[in-house]
């Protein structure tokens, strides 16, 4: 039985909270990221994406990149509310000896499938796996997020060309489109739009959803796992910071986290938000 | 002495690795015919994956085929191949230890006419500063064959580093190779070469030069760059006291300078870098470059005995 939207709204607010209480505790991370990133995060894992906690090295098993290895949070987050590991370990986080490094390592972390961290790697590996897939015979999907600010490395293009050309269609790449950057708004660094003819051009299936609209993101999984002889890019509409008000379109809270005082903030109106959420809001 | 392309080999090899196991898949970056995967490619087009003048993307979708069960051997120009995807290299291939063989050609300045752009002279350098790669550096074609067959059975990241040039012949077909294990192949007493790629046989002909002198010198292939034979390098250290190291290559971070760390603890005897010193190549014939940066057989013995003459006896 696949989960409730109500369920994975539920789990995603559970986990925005980690992911304050997490940046909060390291006094370090990438707060504003992850909070954009995890609707679709959490609708891959918990309704989407084939895969086993127990076995983490299951060999049909969809894959995931997380090309912005910054919204480690994010994945760490999921990772744990799936069971791959204890959630007291997301506590952890970017503290010496933990599994939970800054930006996710492969041979650290179950569920890590590479490790990322430099901008614009993400696709070009998801493009082999979905190569080694079909070639193996193994029927696996791999799913690619990729920030906004990533767009801008040249290798994403790379990618976008390979996987166009090949026509890969067990792949599909998420843009994060929280149209933030460290040094300010994407559009005034580098113009993105039109980001969907843009990719139609390459010979993507590109669709455009609200990044935080459950049924848009399940559906859009969906035509992308219907889509033959193309690989489908989801471009994600969202907003950075998106469930604490303060840090919502916040550039500050891209790569600081939250003062305890402001954890206390955030703590409470996600409280709040679960509330609402339980009452069917 | 006769003579073979270690990048022919390679071709040669990398195709029968493929008959003989499916997870072999090639990558290359529109140079597969210069580079011979086009061997593998044309009788396996389903496991070869071009990428286009694209090295970056390249490396990212071999770590990716690695990641599930593949063996890719990823293969472009040496210079290419390293400065151009170093990024890549270091997070997807190494610090994820993804089973990804880089086998890169025309490494050092016997690319020729090309000039400097092409001859990558810091790539040793480059692949040797990454923590869990292995760089291997063959001196003919036999050991070409022998290091490709080597990286295929063993998983994690390797560095191979072919030429564009022919090579003199020096081993005998299928000869050993182990990582972390250099050759003595000539035993001397006065001084120690050591060398790496088309240097081994450079140095086996100034040893010649310098027996009529009645110098005799060790002569050590050190193909496996890393990890490096500690124990046979200080072993002839310790037997000949002075070391001259070769390689077509710049002197700063390559095969010199990590002889030089290698024996510093326990035997830090006089130790003389040739190469290429702190400049970059330029163009011209491969062997008209080799002399002009006195890496030929005379000047090496002449640089030998120079250095020889004002360090002992």
């Amino acid at each position: 039985m696949p989960p409730s939207i109500k369920e994975i709204e539920k789990t995603a607010c559970q986990i925005r909270k980690e992911i304050v209480k997490m940046t909060n505790k390291a006094q370090s991370g990438h707060p504003g990221g992850s909070l954009s990133a995890i609707d679709i995060v959490a609708c891959l894992f918990m309704a989407e994406m084939k895969h086993d906690p127990k076995n983490p090295g299951w060999e049909e098993r969809d894959r995931f990149v997380l090309s912005k290895g910054h919204a480690s949070p994010a994945l760490y987050g999921i990772l744990a509310f799936e069971g791959y590991f204890p959630k007291e370990e997301l506590m952890t986080f970017r503290q010496l000896g933990s599994r939970l490094q800054g930006h996710p390592e492969k041979l650290m972390l179950p569920g890590v499938e590479i490790t990322t961290g430099s901008l614009g790697q993400g696709l070009s590996v998801a493009n082999g796996m979905a190569l080694g897939l079909k070639l193996r015979g193994l029927g696996g999907r791999v799913y690619c997020l990729i920030g906004d600010g990533e767009m801008q490395e040249g290798q994403v293009w790379e990618a976008i060309q390979s996987a166009g050309h090949r026509g890969t269609d067990n792949l599909c790449a998420i843009l994060d489109r929280n149209r933030l950057q460290i040094d300010g708004k994407v559009e005034d660094i580098k113009k993105e739009e039109p980001i969907v003819e843009k990719l139609a051009a390459f010979g993507w299936n590109a669709i455009r959803i609200d990044g935080h609209d459950y049924r848009a993101i399940l559906e859009a999984l969906k035509a992308a796992r219907e889509t033959k002889g193309k690989p489908t890019f989801i471009v994600a509409d969202t907003v950075k910071g998106k469930g604490v008000s303060f840090m919502e379109n916040n550039v500050d809270f891209h790569g600081k986290a939250a003062t305890d005082e402001e954890c206390r903030k955030a703590l409470e109106e996600l409280d709040g938000r679960l509330e609402m959420i339980e009452k069917g809001n | 002495m006769a003579s073979k392309g270690t990048r022919d080999a390679y071709g040669k090899t990398l195709l029968e690795l493929g008959r003989d196991d499916k997870r072999i898949v090639a990558l290359d970056a529109d140079l597969s015919s210069s580079t011979r995967t086009v061997l593998f490619a044309k009788a396996f087009p389903e496991r070869f994956f071009n990428a286009g003048v694209a090295e970056a993307d390249m490396i990212g979708t071999a770590a990716g085929l690695a990641s599930v069960g593949l063996i890719p051997f990823a293969s472009t120009f040496a210079v290419f191949g390293t400065g151009r995807c170093y990024d890549q290299i270091r997070q997807a291939v190494c610090i994820s230890q993804s089973n990804v063989k880089i086998v890169v050609t025309h490494g050092g300045i016997t690319v020729g006419e090309d000039g400097a752009t092409h001859q990558m002279i810091e790539d040793v350098s480059l692949m040797s500063g990454l923590p869990n790669m292995r760089v291997i550096v063959p001196a003919d074609a036999h050991q070409a064959e022998a290091a490709v067959r080597l990286a295929a059975r063993t998983d994690g990241p390797f560095f191979i580093r072919l030429s564009r040039e022919k090579f003199p012949v020096i081993y005998e077909e299928n000869p050993k190779f182990e990582l972390g294990k250099a050759d003595i192949l000539r035993e001397g007493k006065d001084l120690t070469f050591v060398a790496m790629g088309l240097m081994v046989s450079n140095c086996l002909e100034a040893s010649e030069i310098l027996s009529k002198e009645g110098i005799e010198a060790e002569v050590i292939n050190c193909a496996s760059v890393k990890p490096i034979d500690k124990q046979t390098l200080v072993a002839s250290a310790k037997k000949t006291g002075i070391i001259v190291t070769a390689e077509e290559h710049s002197v700063i971070g390559g095969l010199g300078s990590q002889v030089l760390s290698a024996i510093s603890e326990e035997c830090p005897v006089p130790l003389k870098t040739l190469g290429i010193e702190d400049r970059f190549g330029l163009s011209g014939k491969p062997g008209e470059l080799v002399k002009y940066f006195e890496l030929d057989p005379e000047s090496i013995a002449r640089k030998a005995k120079e250095f020889l003459g004002g360090k002992k006896r």
